[in-house]
């Protein structure tokens, strides 16, 4: 007989729209973090270091870069002769056929894959956030307390709080009320969209709903399942956690791992962080390269100058460019003499030689004012930018570009070429 | 499958000084990232041989600890895989391994239940790409009994260590001479053969009644006039790394962008053990030049001209000039290493100076407590 403890379902079907043309082509959790790792990596290490070894991974938007990178789960020791990793994707039933409409609906739909491993309990996880969490010291909290729901909550400065879904507890940690990002927050206990549901519990629960359009974790099944009267307890978790929802924060979160000692500590000897390697040879520094407070991965070759950066594996930084401040991912050229301030450029992009990016004075996007902010340059995957071009602040590319795109070699701040696909 | 493979790992060589005290040749690390024995593996694998034997004495444990899978080389097959063959006591040989062709006579059984024609015979300890179908080609349409792996070296390098190759007008083998005090041709055996499969037995079995044990002095020296011996001689890069000096000048021949390219950018691939280390931090105060850094590496200082292999953390105000750190050294602050072979897992203090010479490169070895957060 086939019987698993605990079953994780990850959530990762999700676009995360306001990482704008960084997920023109992938899926939020497939974006690069770090100079190594996709997002996802995070809560399958997580996973597999808590001793949980079945996880279903529900995808939906751009899937390929996942699918790619998930494999049969090898580089998280998730591939198992019962269990490890599945790929779940929408699929066509007899009498209809439906997207995974909300979180819950999406775990609806698998019920039959998680009856599979008759689980105790299902731990439900997003693909979105940077953190190392023990689930299994999660799940003795839940069983210690004979809870039915346990949500994972982090305590965020009260003047934040607002920003959150909250929840007040009682002193045994029992939940009495949500809020739902509270003009006025009563607590501090920010929800961070990780669950531990007893089995039974949410299989009703996501039967009871079946019908509710869109059902979502934190807008129908929790309170439904409070509202019941089920036991739902709040799990606090004080180690560093990081939402990468916006390009803002994707970038601060990056940035930060350059720290002399960072916060969130990728060379700590325990709770490792596995990715898929597909790059293992050593990265060379020329005589005339000039590095400093940076990160850099496998087989990048740095022919300029690199301040306070993170780059990618595979990455070229020719003679006489200058990166600044900036996030470069995997397999990316920078031409020679360029100069790069403050900016985020996808996989495989082409920059061309003698640019500059990130000048001039900040101005709002026009097309997206909420996506691209801070000043920030963003260049989504596969993208080419020709020699000799200048492009402001608060700018987005995204496919290849030419001349013809940048009247007097010149993108201005708050301007937006998005050409996606056509590099193909 | 046309052939299946042998990787003769066994050796140790007293060339290696120090460095040979704690692992087997084939498990040196080479190239930052590298184990010597990848570059056989990975030639093997997109060579399309699928099933392997690595023949291990000397030091194994360090060699099996990085073969202790083969899914790294894409041996982890129902059909072939990755096999490590070190040598045990039977009802009828209680001997370790007399030598080559008796590491050979010994997993006897290993040439027997196979059914391929061919068998590819590499040694764990060369650096180099090449695809052995072609010489398997060759091999087939020159009919000859065994073809040897040839490379013709500068006039100024020295040949005394390899065996030494005549060859008539067509390619055949007329004279072979191993270590010769006095070298009258440019041309050395890589020690990487193609035989026969019934061949080699024929000739293993031959040889073990004879009580001859070494498959280059019993065998190819031995058999060179009576059998058809072919020279197929290479043109790309090799480098066997089984001396010191050529050890530190294969790493430092990486620093060369033609050969990094050969090797990482151009098809095909050469594969590794994944240690799932996190990219190279570069801290305030990090001056690096003309240098190889590996994952897991921590720098606060200034490296110049060198290699660093895994995890090395370079101290504050640090200096490391023409010196290869293998891996998973910790370098305590203002420390000067130059013209150096830093031992792995070695715990340097901060305020020494270790200084090698050119052509005389000092091996550091340093077993101190390591006292880190």
């Amino acid at each position: 007989m086939i019987k698993k403890e605990m079953i994780a379902m990850l959530l990762a079907g999700g676009q995360g729209s306001r990482l704008g043309v960084l997920t023109s082509g992938v899926a939020k959790p497939a974006v690069a973090f770090g100079g190594k790792y996709r997002i996802i990596d995070f809560p399958l290490s997580n996973c597999i270091n808590s001793g949980v070894d079945t996880v279903g991974v529900l995808t939906q938007y751009q899937p390929l870069r996942l699918n790619t990178h998930i494999g049969i789960g090898i580089p998280w020791d998730l591939d198992r002769n019962i269990g490890g990793i599945s790929i779940l994707p929408p699929y066509e039933k007899s009498t209809n056929a439906e997207w995974y409409t909300g979180t819950a609906n999406a775990i609806f739909q698998n019920l039959r894959y998680m009856e599979q491993y008759n689980p105790d309990y299902v731990l439900i996880l997003g693909g979105d956030h940077i953190y190392k969490m023990d689930y299994e010291v999660m799940l003795e909290f839940h069983k210690a307390n004979n809870a039915d729901i346990t949500l994972a909550t982090i305590p965020v400065p009260m003047e934040e709080a607002s920003r959150f879904g909250v929840v007040i507890t009682d002193e045994n940690k029992r939940i009495l009320e949500f809020e739902e990002k509270p003009p006025k927050p009563r607590s501090n206990l920010a929800s961070m969209g990780i669950y531990i549901f007893s089995w039974k519990i949410l299989r009703e629960a996501l039967i009871d709903l079946q019908d509710q359009p869109g059902c979502d974790f934190g807008k129908h099944i929790i309170p439904y399942c409070h509202e019941r009267g089920d036991r739902v307890f709040a799990y606090e978790y004080n180690g560093y956690w990081k939402d990468v929802g916006t390009l803002t924060s994707y970038w601060e979160s990056n940035m930060e791992l350059i720290d002399l000692v960072p916060v969130f500590n990728l060379y700590e000897e325990f709770w490792n962080i596995y990715t898929k390697n597909d790059v293992v040879q050593p990265q060379y520094i020329s005589q005339d390269a000039v590095i400093d407070r940076c990160i850099i991965g496998e087989g990048t070759e740095i022919y300029g100058e690199v301040h306070n950066s993170v780059i990618g594996s595979g990455v070229t930084i020719e003679p006489g460019a200058i990166v600044r401040d900036s996030i470069i991912m995997k397999s990316t050229s920078i031409g020679a003499g360029t100069k790069i301030y403050k900016a985020i450029i996808a996989e495989n992009c082409v920059i061309g030689s003698g640019c500059e990016l990130g000048v001039g004075e900040e101005e709002t996007n026009v097309q997206f004012p909420k996506i691209y902010t801070d000043g920030l340059v963003t260049i989504g995957e596969d993208s080419v930018i020709p020699d000799h071009v200048r492009i402001g602040k608060n700018t987005a590319i995204s496919g290849g570009t030419t001349l013809d795109d940048y009247p007097s070699g010149l993108l201005p701040s708050g301007e937006s070429i998005i050409k996606a696909g056509d590099r193909r | 499958m046309r052939a299946i493979g042998i990787v003769l790992a066994g050796g140790n060589s007293n060339r290696m000084r120090e460095l040979s005290n704690k692992r087997a040749i084939a498990a040196m690390p080479v190239a930052g990232s590298f184990r010597s024995i990848d570059f056989a593996l990975s030639n093997m694998s997109n060579s399309h041989v699928q099933k392997v034997a690595v023949l291990t004495q000397y030091n194994s444990r360090s060699l099996n600890e990085h073969l202790s899978s083969g899914k790294w080389w894409d041996f982890g097959r129902k059909q072939g895989g990755l096999f490590v063959f070190t040598p045990t006591i039977t009802i009828d040989n209680g001997f370790w391994y007399r030598g080559t062709a008796d590491a050979i006579y010994q997993n006897i059984g290993f040439l027997k239940s196979s059914h391929e024609p061919y068998v590819v015979i590499v040694s764990g300890d060369g650096v180099y790409k090449l695809d052995y179908n072609k010489v398997l080609e060759y091999h087939i349409a020159k009919k000859a009994d065994i073809t040897v792996v040839c490379k013709r070296l500068e006039p100024d390098e020295d040949s005394s260590r390899f065996g030494v190759i005549d060859v008539d007008e067509d390619n055949r083998i007329t004279g072979f001479e191993e270590k010769p005090l006095v070298a009258n041709s440019s041309m050395i055996s890589t020690g990487i053969y193609v035989i026969r499969r019934r061949q080699l037995i024929e000739l293993i079995e031959k040889s073990a009644v004879e009580e001859r044990h070494d498959f280059v002095r019993d065998i190819l020296v031995r058999y060179k006039s009576l059998k058809r011996l072919y020279a197929y001689e290479m043109d790309s890069y090799w480098s066997n790394i089984a001396s010191v000096e050529s050890y530190y000048k294969t790493n430092m021949d990486f620093l060369k962008k033609d050969i990094r390219d050969y090797f990482f950018r151009q098809y095909p691939d050469v594969y590794s053990k994944v240690d799932d280390l996190p990219p190279a931090k570069y801290n305030a105060g990090a001056v690096v030049r003309n240098s190889m850094i590996s994952s897991g590496c921590i720098i606060n200082g200034v490296v110049e001209n060198s290699l660093l292999f895994k995890k090395v953390y370079v101290g504050n105000n640090c200096t490391i000039k023409n010196s290869i750190v293998l891996n998973d050294v910790h370098i305590g602050d203002n420390t000067y290493i130059e013209n150096c072979i830093v031992e792995s897992r070695d715990t340097l203090r901060s305020n020494m100076t270790y200084v090698g010479e050119e052509g005389n490169i000092k091996i550091v070895i340093e077993k101190n407590e390591r006292y880190v957060l």
